[in-house]
């Protein structure tokens, strides 16, 4: 963290107006709050501002948000200075990389995805590239721990990240793709990186379960009792029993 | 009433009391520097921690309620300690991590002497630092011409901030960025535009805000202070004069709960310069279209020529908006002793006039009684401009709630909502039947506030007769409340209009009496509001090389208001008595003690060789005016009275009483400060030289 200030006179647009679209979901939006309390709509209005005015929350579209919520100037300011996740000097044109410096992504390797941010766009965060196309900084936590280390472009986020894939995110995001996001190393969600070992049955995503009694508990019993059934030719009770009686201590 | 054990007193207080007020109660002293008991609570200082039996940690007393305070075993009260050792320790703590970031610069500070981080580091504070990293430093932050910023002094109270929002209600200073990096500031450093920002020099408990003013000038310990009274307007707010040898130093509010809490305006705090400037320091009599130096003598007798000369009813004198009430006895009782009864207080041309009775021209439901109003109507004011003080208490009644305003006028900024009814008088007669008036009629106490901007034009008396029936109309005057208020924009009217300072039968009005050709001698008692045509021998009595002293024949020097003991009677018609600070300069005499010797020369010697005595012949003609510090309540009655004068008012809206707010009376026009704040405030700043 360091003193936040707007950006330089001469980086502000002259002025900044929602787009229509924006400002009928930010008439929704101010509609969600009481009668004069309006002012709780602050945040999503910033936010919404940021993602119009390229990234970054210019001194023009704080005075907007300012007027639509009937709100002092300073207060908004006092807001979007609060905030680090408004960004209050312009960013890279096609994307803003925030890569999450915490503990558990600097364990696998946060600091390596930071080098080829400085290599491949600015020594130094915030600051712009060559092109201006791009700019980077390391943030706090961004909740994708399971899946470390990762990087986040506006909503996206890029997990399971090593340099050489960042470094190939990079390059399609000059190039003006969008890369597909999530995991860069093939698996679907944060299940384990070996390979599913749990909840692999079939049944269980295919609708047949619903309907079928006590939820869960029936769905183990069933489970249990046909892999039973499968393994051992025996009678199934013993086996059947034992599950179900777990699962009641559940 | 709860009950409540601090430090092993058992004591019983109002449930809804903080543990910091309970604590205060008990005679217990708990340091703080966020709190103040006229904003709302922070509680982020951590400073007024106390030991709370039963809870786990110290608490933060300003924030924690007394009924939230878990009762002691076996049905005792809850227990509070505020000297345990863990207290102790607690705030050694959190003065360690204040003090961490702020400088060690008291030798260089304003704040010096005065200061609550310095008091109170004295208690709580370590002889050294364990803090061995550099200390973070704050850009200075540009927020006025009043108000001095040394933000590396800041330790975030947000008390500046909670002030301007809650109590100036111009919410312009606002806490940016978090943490370590929080700072004060405005929003793009621009100027605060608040009539009372300066308080937040008094509020700020460290040297972060000081006054501009004031830098480098004084240290506390240097001045005399003297307890006296404001007269920038007819609030009269409780002011403290600091002084070095003769000169005014400074002048701070005092705390008078029944007129300006705590506050005072910019105004009345910043003159202090046109104090020394533009004063008039010996008479001068004009000779050959000039005016020259003269003694006492020549100037008397310059004026006992043309007054021997001239027809008693070719006489006149108009009391000035600073006289106090001695000087104006003093005139009145000259005048009547030369035989005319061209007298009047009222420069502007106010249709106030004792008349109709003292309810007529006072803010009957007082200062503070605004608190009790539950509907407000302003007629034909700015209470912003024109009595700053009065302005903080409607919004201070406003934020409470259930509180509604109308205001027939100027539409201007009054830092609360109102409904506008309309710009002129004929607003004001269908004020009780709208659906405002309904509101009003509503109301078990509304008020009617009645300003110079309806009452000070030809038609004001009609106008003034049109409010007090709208007054009676919304039931504002009955049995235990009367709702009827004339606010009043000079120091000196209520009093003088106490003591009659008004033209008598076949007297001129001051307006008359300026008119050409209407005088053959003027006496201005400090009349600098009023042009005076040519024609009559103009006696300008007073302080500063202003309006009325360039038209005068003969100037004789006075003394301003830090200078002389004086009777003022504030708006609401209390009596409150100024003291004498300093000394006037050079040959200028205190105003009474003028008149007294000029009456000498005239051949009507007054009857009074002392302030005393003055005092005494005053006291009997207006017994009220002995009742320091106590308002005399006019009778219900003369609402009816002024209602019933009637008439027909014109068409034309209302302007404003007070065109600019810095530069309302001679001492603030000589006053650089407030020609840069007129300046700010007018958007063209003022052309500086580079330092």
């Amino acid at each position: 963290m360091s003193v936040r200030r707007l950006a330089e006179k001469h980086l502000q647009p002259e002025s900044f107006a929602f787009t229509p679209e924006n400002v009928a979901w930010a008439k929704q939006q101010i509609a969600k709050y009481p009668e004069g309390r309006q002012a709780s709509a602050v945040i999503p209005l910033l936010m919404r501002a940021q993602e119009q005015g390229g990234g970054w929350l210019s001194e023009p579209a704080m005075r907007v948000v300012g007027e639509m919520l009937d709100m002092p100037p300073i207060r908004i300011y006092e807001v979007a200075t609060f905030y680090t996740q408004f960004q209050l000097q312009p960013v890279g044109r096609k994307a803003h990389i925030q890569v999450c410096g915490t503990t558990p992504c600097m364990l696998r390797g946060a600091e390596a995805l930071i080098k080829v941010c400085k290599h491949r766009i600015n020594e130094h965060q915030f600051h712009l590239s060559a092109d201006g196309d791009f700019s980077w900084e390391e943030v706090e936590c961004a909740g994708a721990c399971v899946n470390a280390p990762m990087v986040q472009v506006v909503k996206d986020v890029y997990e399971d990240l090593t340099p050489e894939a960042l470094e190939k995110i990079i390059d399609a995001l000059a190039r003006g793709e969008k890369p597909k996001t999530g995991p860069q190393i093939g698996r679907r969600s944060s299940e384990p990186v070996t390979g599913e070992r749990t909840l692999t049955d079939p049944a269980l995503f295919d609708g047949s379960m619903i309907g079928k009694g006590a939820g869960l508990a029936a769905a183990r019993e069933a489970i249990a009792a046909r892999a039973a059934a499968e393994q051992t030719p025996k009678p199934a009770e013993p086996a059947a029993a034992a599950p179900s009686g777990k699962a009641k201590s559940d | 009433m709860t009950k409540l054990i601090v430090d092993g007193k058992e004591i019983e207080v109002p449930a809804e009391y903080t543990l910091l007020q309970a604590c205060e109660a008990a005679g217990a002293e708990i340091p703080r520097f966020c709190f103040h008991e006229r904003l709302s609570i922070a509680g982020n200082c951590r400073m007024c921690l106390v030991e709370l039996k039963g809870a786990p940690k110290p608490v933060a007393s300003c924030a924690w309620g007394v009924r939230d305070c878990r009762p002691g075993p076996n049905g005792k009260p809850p227990e509070v300690i505020t000297r345990s050792p863990m207290v102790k320790k607690a705030r050694e703590g959190v003065m360690e991590f204040l003090l961490i970031n702020h400088p060690l610069d008291c030798p260089i500070c304003d704040q010096g002497g005065e200061c609550d981080l310095q008091d109170q580091s004295m208690a709580y504070g370590t002889d050294s630092s364990r803090f061995s990293e550099n200390k973070r430093a704050v850009e200075d932050k540009y927020i006025g011409v009043l108000v001095k910023t040394s933000m590396n002094r800041c330790i975030q109270c947000t008390r500046c901030v909670r002030f301007i929002t809650e109590v100036a209600g111009v919410p312009e200073l606002g806490a940016i960025g978090r943490g370590e990096d929080m700072e004060i500031t405005t929003y793009l450093e621009g100027a605060m535009t608040s009539e009372l920002q300066s308080n937040v020099v008094d509020l700020c408990p460290v040297g972060a805000l000081t006054s501009r003013p004031y830098a480098f000038v004084a240290r506390p310990w240097e001045l005399g202070k003297t307890e006296s009274i404001d007269v920038m307007d007819a609030v009269g707010s409780a002011i403290r004069v600091d002084t070095r040898g003769r000169e005014v130093m400074r002048i701070l509010p005092r705390v008078n709960d029944a007129v300006n809490e705590e506050w005072i305006s910019d105004k009345t705090r910043h003159i202090v310069d046109g104090l020394r400037v533009q004063r008039l320091d010996v008479p001068y009599v004009r000779e050959g279209g000039r005016l020259r130096e003269a003694s006492w003598q020549e100037a008397f007798a310059a004026i006992a020529a043309k007054v021997k000369a001239a027809k008693p009813e070719r006489l006149g004198a108009i009391v000035g908006d600073l006289a106090a009430c001695e000087e104006i006895f003093a005139l009145k009782d000259l005048m009547a002793r030369l035989g005319t009864k061209s007298i009047d207080c009222r420069q502007d041309g106010s249709a106030a006039h004792p008349k109709n009775g003292r309810a007529s021209y006072i803010v009957n439901p007082t200062i503070a009684g605004i608190e009790q109003a539950d509907a407000l109507i302003i007629v034909g004011a700015n209470p912003r401009m024109e009595a700053s003080l009065v302005n903080a208490r409607i919004r201070k009644r406003w934020r409470s709630g259930n509180f509604p305003i109308g205001l027939i006028g100027e539409r201007v900024d009054l830092t609360y909502p109102y409904q506008h009814l309309g710009a002129g008088p004929e607003s004001v007669a269908q004020a009780a039947s709208g659906e405002f008036g309904e509101a009003l009629k509503k109301a078990e106490r509304p008020m009617v506030l009645l300003g110079a901007g309806a009452t000070a034009r030809p038609d004001g008396a009609a106008v003034a007769a049109a409010a007090a029936k709208l007054a009676q109309d919304i039931g504002a005057v009955k049995d235990g409340w009367n709702g009827f208020a004339m606010l009043q924009n000079a120091a000196s009217r209520v009093g003088a209009l106490d003591l009659g300072a008004v033209p008598g039968e076949g007297g001129l009005t001051a307006g008359d009496m300026a008119t050409a050709g209407a005088l053959d001698a003027l006496f201005l008692l400090g009349a600098d509001e009023i042009a005076v045509e040519p024609g009559a021998f103009v006696v300008y009595i007073g302080t500063h090389g202003d309006r009325g002293a360039h038209r005068a024949d003969v100037i004789l020097p006075g003394a301003a208001y830090t200078e002389k003991s004086g009777i003022f009677v504030n708006t609401e018609g209390r009596v409150q008595m100024a003291a004498r600070a300093a000394f006037p300069p050079g040959d200028a005499r205190e105003d009474w003690a003028i008149l007294r010797a000029l009456s000498d020369v005239l051949g009507h010697k007054l009857p009074y060789d002392s302030m005393t005595a003055l005092r005494h012949a005053m006291f009997d003609a207006a017994p009220h005016l002995a009742r320091v510090d106590q308002i005399e309540a006019g009778a219900p009655g003369d609402i009816a009275k002024l209602a019933s004068a009637g008439g027909t008012p014109d068409k034309a809206p209302f302007a404003a009483a007070v065109a600019d707010f810095y530069l309302t009376n001679p001492i603030a026009r000589a006053s650089a400060i407030m020609a840069e704040c007129s300046a700010l405030a007018r958007g063209t700043p003022m052309a500086t030289a580079a330092e």
